[in-house]
């Protein structure tokens, strides 16, 4: 029986001709990643192991991004720790703030994750790698603290499910209503334990930004991994940042998937989580005008932080002002992409408009720090969660869209269309 | 191994923001992110919580971050099991890794409501609501996780040279 492209990959670190669904492996890693929330509970268990050190110093990553730079005196005991760790263990890829990007967009900017890898991540959303054809998924604390000490992890072999794309975006569509629409069709728990595999004519039309938002995005749906194929788009992203030599893989011909899902890409139209559940979708003509009024309008993350997402908020807001009782922040996802957004002139439109730009950070994503939301307010986000408090106050709402729905929202001050904002 | 107490009831999608917000995980201390556990989907949980007792809901538990602070705070907020008709995956592999017993048994959420009194049986996957008497068959726990959850989690069983 042949194999999914996910399952080549963990066969392959696993020192297997083969493996199937359901199947229980112990399998080689090349990368073990952790955050300051995440990362003091695993060095906490690694204390447990009695080992000396890392498997490789290496093959570790150390990204302090949700509550830094630093929010609190806790925040900050917590990023110490994981400083402490770092420089104890002389791990290579710890990243300060100064070098800090969130962890999601800085591994693969950095070359540390790239086709072919076996990667875990003590952070859920470590499935964006998918983009460039790696098998990357989150675990917890644990299965980190495990990994450094040993450099393997065990996995449960996921089938999979197969999204046949054709075609191409129409204006102002992109990655994050795709998978703003996958998993508004397929829940919340539509992949659970399984692999979403992206392939079909259409995957050449999509921007790496674009996979890597919607690989991103593959935990909503409950998938262990999302991935698509190392195509020439893959491989050009890859000359430019990956460290080694990408290593391609492809799924069987008679590969099995638990099913296969067509997907026209010039169907897909402009797509918004509703609160309080990503599945909760709505596409923009089914919202009334002025229907969602809204308070907060945040762009980045490791989900929309990306550089064409910040162009395409910046298309719609130049030379235009956002509504007065709204407050846009945005968040380039790393410091390359700060000053890549900055040279470019892309700040001087969000400043001139109305909108402050921050440091990266994930704060405003996980309702940490920066941006929180009072009772009753409303934010649209270009991040990936919209659960209830997720943002703020338990009776807060967060509305999931893309970067061109989330600048028009800000400028028209309820949720709206993006090509309505530039016509009007 | 055995676990017997009250029901705590939810529903489908209850994901690891409800069962510890991001704004407490600027800690990881067990009994403090406890304090906080399910607070906002169940102000009375942390209340009403004793040692032994028991959760149960629907689909997909614990979906949403890989943060092992929701297992953790369900665990030292006393839950002895949690029963679900699914969990999310992440949550699945980090309960049985702090060693939170954790059975998926559709019938058995289907037979329990809050407030029932229902105890387990992990080495036979037995669930027995003792307030109606109903008896529910659930996967028992192969023996190395039976291992692994008392020796408290994976760490402790890695030390007591399990493998
Ligand atoms: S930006 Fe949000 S989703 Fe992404 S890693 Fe940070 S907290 Fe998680």
């Amino acid at each position: 029986m042949g194999m999914t492209m996910s399952q080549k990959i963990l066969a392959h670190h696993a020192n297997l001709e083969s493996v199937r669904a359901g199947q229980l492996i112990m399998a080689d890693l090349d990368m073990v990643l952790g955050n300051d929330i995440t990362a003091p509970v695993a060095i906490n268990e690694f204390g447990k192991f009695g080992k000396e050190t890392v498997f490789d110093k290496d093959k570790v990553a150390l990204v302090p991004d949700h509550f830094s730079p630093n929010k609190d005196i806790k925040a900050a005991e917590q990023c110490k720790a994981v400083r402490c760790f770092a420089n104890d263990h002389d791990i290579t890829n710890y990243f300060d703030v100064g070098q800090m990007g969130i962890e999601h967009a800085l591994l693969p900017e950095k070359g540390l994750v790239g086709a072919g890898d076996l990667v875990i991540g003590a952070d859920s959303h470590t499935c964006t790698y998918g983009a460039l054809g790696a098998f990357s998924t989150g675990v917890g604390s644990t299965d980190m603290a495990c990994g450094m000490a040993t450099g393997q992890a065990w996995f449960k072999v996921p089938s999979a499910i197969k999204f046949n794309l054709t075609g191409s975006f129409s204006k102002h569509v992109s990655g994050k209503d795709l998978i703003l629409h996958i998993i508004g069709m397929i829940g919340v728990d539509g992949a659970l334990y399984q692999s979403m595999e992206f392939v079909g004519p259409g995957v050449k039309n999509l921007t790496i930004d674009d996979r890597f938002t919607i690989a991103n995005m593959a935990i909503e749906a409950g998938a262990k991994n999302g991935i698509f194929p190392v195509d020439e788009v893959a491989l050009e992203y890859m000359k430019e940042h990956y460290k080694k030599e990408p290593r391609i893989y492809e799924a069987d011909s008679d590969a099995v998937y638990d099913r296969v899902i067509d997907i026209d890409l010039s169907k897909v139209k402009s797509t918004i989580s509703f609160p309080h559940l990503p599945s909760n979708t709505r596409t923009i003509d089914e919202i009334g005008e002025g229907e969602v009024k809204i308070d907060q309008v945040v762009i980045g993350s490791c989900t929309n932080g990306h550089i064409s997402d910040l162009r395409q908020a910046a298309a719609i807001l130049k030379g235009k002002k956002i509504a007065k009782h709204v407050r846009a922040l945005i968040f380039p996802a790393t410091q390359e992409i700060w000053k890549q957004a900055m040279h470019e002139g892309l700040f001087d439109i969000f400043v001139d408009s109305g909108c402050a730009v921050s440091t990266p950070t994930c704060g405003p994503c996980l309702g940490g720090h920066m941006g929180i939301l009072a009772e009753g307010e409303r934010a649209v986000s270009t991040t990936n969660r919209n659960f209830v408090g997720r943002m703020g106050h338990v009776k807060s709402e967060v509305y999931l869209a893309s970067p061109a729905v989330a600048a028009a929202s800000a400028v028209a001050g309820y949720i709206a269309d993006p090509a309505k904002v530039m016509e009007g | 191994m055995q676990a017997k107490g009250t029901v705590f009831r939810y529903g489908d999608n209850v994901d690891t923001d409800v069962i510890i917000p991001a704004r407490y995980l600027n800690t990881s201390n067990h009994k403090e992110l406890a304090s906080h556990c399910m607070e906002d989907i169940d102000q009375n949980f942390i209340k009403q919580v004793k040692e032994g007792d028991i959760m149960v809901a629907d689909k997909n538990f614990g979906c949403g971050s890989s943060r092992e602070h929701a297992p953790i705070a369900i665990k030292e907020s006393g839950i002895s099991c949690v029963i679900a008709r699914t969990f999310a995956r992440i949550f699945y592999r980090n309960s049985i890794n702090i060693g939170l017993p954790i059975l998926e048994c559709p019938e058995a959420c289907d037979g329990i409501k809050a407030g029932d009194v229902v105890s387990v049986d992990f080495t036979t996957g037995k669930i027995t609501n003792e307030t109606t008497g109903a008896v529910y068959q659930s996967e028992p726990f192969p023996e190395f996780m039976q291992n692994l959850i008392e020796a408290g989690g994976l760490a402790g069983y890695i030390a007591k040279g399990g493998k």
